[in-house]
């Protein structure tokens, strides 16, 4: 996907997590990882109580000419899912452009996913689910899904690339924890590619 | 050096860079990680300052006044309730003429407790003798910061940066942080106008009677207004330096041949910015004018960018309850006389996002010139009518605001 719509507007993505997970430094990693790729991006967090635990937002923007608006993303052309449990319970995919495209945090394949909603509203190559806490637990130690997360959009959509996401972890952390969570980020993106394949080849079958 | 940061780490970084010998502040949302940015780089070595913990916003702007007395280049920063509880002491340094340079990481001001974003601290203090600057973006942030320091020292007048709180200080964008060498060329040591030096005794903070206080204090607003005469010509030395448009007093935006043109301060000037390209698109005559300066107010820049106008919609992000619109009141006066219409627009009060939509439609009615003299963007007149019903029904009506929220659940509920 292009880094805006043919109108000059922003690629805008909507994160869902619990507050403690880590949702907003998500939408940073991203932020910056645009900015490596030479994009400009925009991320802040949703104006909400931040209670360890309570659904949480934080949102992002991405284009290739500076953002200016400061409205939150009530129409994002993509919604992350940091934590399954938020399926069925928070209104994640309202808004949705009929294009877009939705990554969930899952060990399940999409089919065995509550996604009441959003059937019918965007294309099911659209949709994938990723086991990005598996994936983070294995490499980096820790339950922190965000990296393999945003391997899969990587994947999914193109809107960033593998290698900025990689500059934004080696900006954020040090070299150790940095170079666990970039294997973390190639193994979603090798996931979603294989995954996305097998959607692909069962619907044209 | 491009860098792509948090608005509030990007702020610590332009206030680091104009050497501040003495940093005090006490925490409060939004303004908190600013401080503990700065606090961090003093504790690493690479800021040389004196760190101040303190024990109040009372004590933070005390701490100010004292280590600015003896010649220091003092910096502290607080939002909201934190400037209320320092305000005596805000009005002080301006009183006392020192140079300080606050960060006002704006909030609304409770009650209700709300910790979001608002101007309703800015307004609380508009008529404290500071110079009060507002940031569209957190590369204006960076850059009012340097100047804002220039301008300080300059006059000897205290300045402070406003800075929407969340919508800027938590945003991560791409901004370009000035060089050391850049911001040493803006901004020469510190020479006091005058200074607490046990070699050259003076006092400071005389008590002045009926025979001179209308005169030192006339002396206080000839001072503070000279900012109206230095700032455009500092900002244009910062923006030679720098190589981009620093703001001095107003920001216009498409304003040529506009019959509308759209006053506000602050972030929100971004959305509006957009919402005026779509409608230029569209054919209408619509501009914007931000206005960067609030305190000392350039009435003779604003009339003059507004001389085309056949009509202007000011929106602010607080109000004067019980009677309307602040900045909309000053814009009225600068244009009295013209008899065109100024219509208020109160928008994201205590954090409500301000949407372009809503925006448009306000824009588009007064386009067609069907827009109301006050509005209040986006309220929810249902649960006001309930409230309004409800205390008009029973004397023991109860707390407004657990009533409203109450409402709100229970609608959310069916």
């Amino acid at each position: 996907m292009a880094a805006q719509h043919g109108d000059g507007t922003a690629t805008q993505l909507r994160l869902h997590g619990r507050g403690g997970q880590g949702t907003v430094t998500a939408a940073e990693l991203l932020a910056v990882a645009a900015f490596e790729d030479g994009l400009y991006a925009q991320a802040f967090p949703s104006f909400g109580s931040e209670r360890m635990g309570a659904p949480v937002e934080a949102y992002c923007r991405v284009g290739s000419k500076p953002i200016r608006t400061r409205e939150p993303v009530a129409r994002p052309d993509v919604v992350i899912v940091q934590d399954p449990t938020l399926l069925g319970q928070v209104n994640l995919f309202g808004g949705l452009t009929s294009s877009g495209f939705v990554i969930v945090n899952a060990s399940r394949p999409v089919q065995e996913l509550d996604l009441d909603g959003l059937m019918g509203l965007i294309p099911l190559t659209n949709i994938v689910s990723v086991p990005a806490t598996r994936i983070a637990l294995e490499h980096v130690g820790r339950p922190t899904p965000n990296s393999a997360l945003l391997g899969a959009l990587s994947a999914l959509t193109g809107l960033i690339s593998p290698a900025g996401i990689i500059h934004a972890l080696e900006h954020r952390f040090a070299p150790a924890i940095a170079d666990a969570n970039s294997r973390a980020v190639r193994e979603a993106y090798d996931v979603v590619v294989a995954e996305r394949g097998e959607v692909i080849s069962a619907a044209a079958n | 050096m491009l860098q792509q940061i948090e608005g509030s780490r990007a702020v610590a970084s332009a206030v680091a860079l104009c050497r501040p010998n003495v940093v005090c502040a006490y925490p409060i949302s939004p303004q908190t990680h600013i401080i503990e940015a700065i606090g961090a780089m003093v504790k690493a070595g690479e800021l040389d300052a004196e760190f101040v913990n303190v024990d109040s916003e009372m004590a933070a702007m005390s701490v100010l006044i004292g280590a600015s007395a003896v010649g220091a280049r003092a910096y502290t920063a607080t939002a909201s309730q934190g400037l209320l509880y320092m305000m005596e002491a805000v009005y002080n340094v301006a009183g006392l003429g020192l140079p300080a340079v606050m960060t006002l990481a704006n909030r609304a001001l409770g009650a209700p407790i709300n910790i979001w974003n608002d101007h309703s601290d800015a307004m609380s203090v508009r008529d404290a003798g500071w110079v009060q600057l507002f940031a569209e973006t957190n590369q204006e942030a960076i850059d009012l910061h340097i100047l804002a320091f220039s301008l300080a020292e300059e006059l000897s007048v205290p300045v402070m940066v406003c800075v929407d709180g969340f919508i800027l200080t938590h945003a991560i964008e791409r901004v370009d942080v000035p060089e050391q060498t850049q911001v040493d060329r803006l901004l020469a040591p510190f020479e006091p106008r005058h200074v607490l030096d046990p070699h050259d005794p003076v006092s400071i903070g005389a008590m002045v009677g009926p025979d001179a206080f209308t005169e030192v204090r006339y002396l206080a607003s000839i001072r503070l207004s000279r900012a109206l005469d230095v700032l455009p010509p500092l900002a244009q030395r910062h923006s030679d330096e720098l190589a981009r448009s620093v703001p001095s007093l107003v920001s216009p935006y498409r304003l040529d041949d506009a019959d509308v043109v759209v006053v506000a301060m602050g972030s929100v000037l971004g959305t509006i910015k957009d919402v005026i390209d779509e409608m230029r698109d569209d054919g209408h005559a619509i501009g914007a004018l931000g206005v960067s300066c609030f305190r000392p107010f350039p009435k003779d820049q604003i009339r003059d960018a507004l001389a085309g106008a056949s009509r202007v919609v000011v929106v602010e992000k607080a109000f004067s309850l019980g009677y309307g619109g602040i900045l909309a009141t000053d814009i009225a006066l600068v244009l009295s006389g013209r008899g065109i219409p100024i219509h208020t627009v109160i928008a994201g009060l205590g954090g409500r996002p301000v949407w372009a939509a809503s925006l448009r439609t306000c824009f588009n009615e007064a386009v067609d010139a069907t827009l109301s003299e006050t509005t209040f963007l986006d309220l929810d007149e249902e649960v006001v009518a309930r409230e309004v019903d409800r205390m008009a029904a029973t004397r023991r009506s109860g707390p407004s605001a657990e009533n409203v929220l109450r409402d709100l659940a229970e609608r959310s509920r069916t």
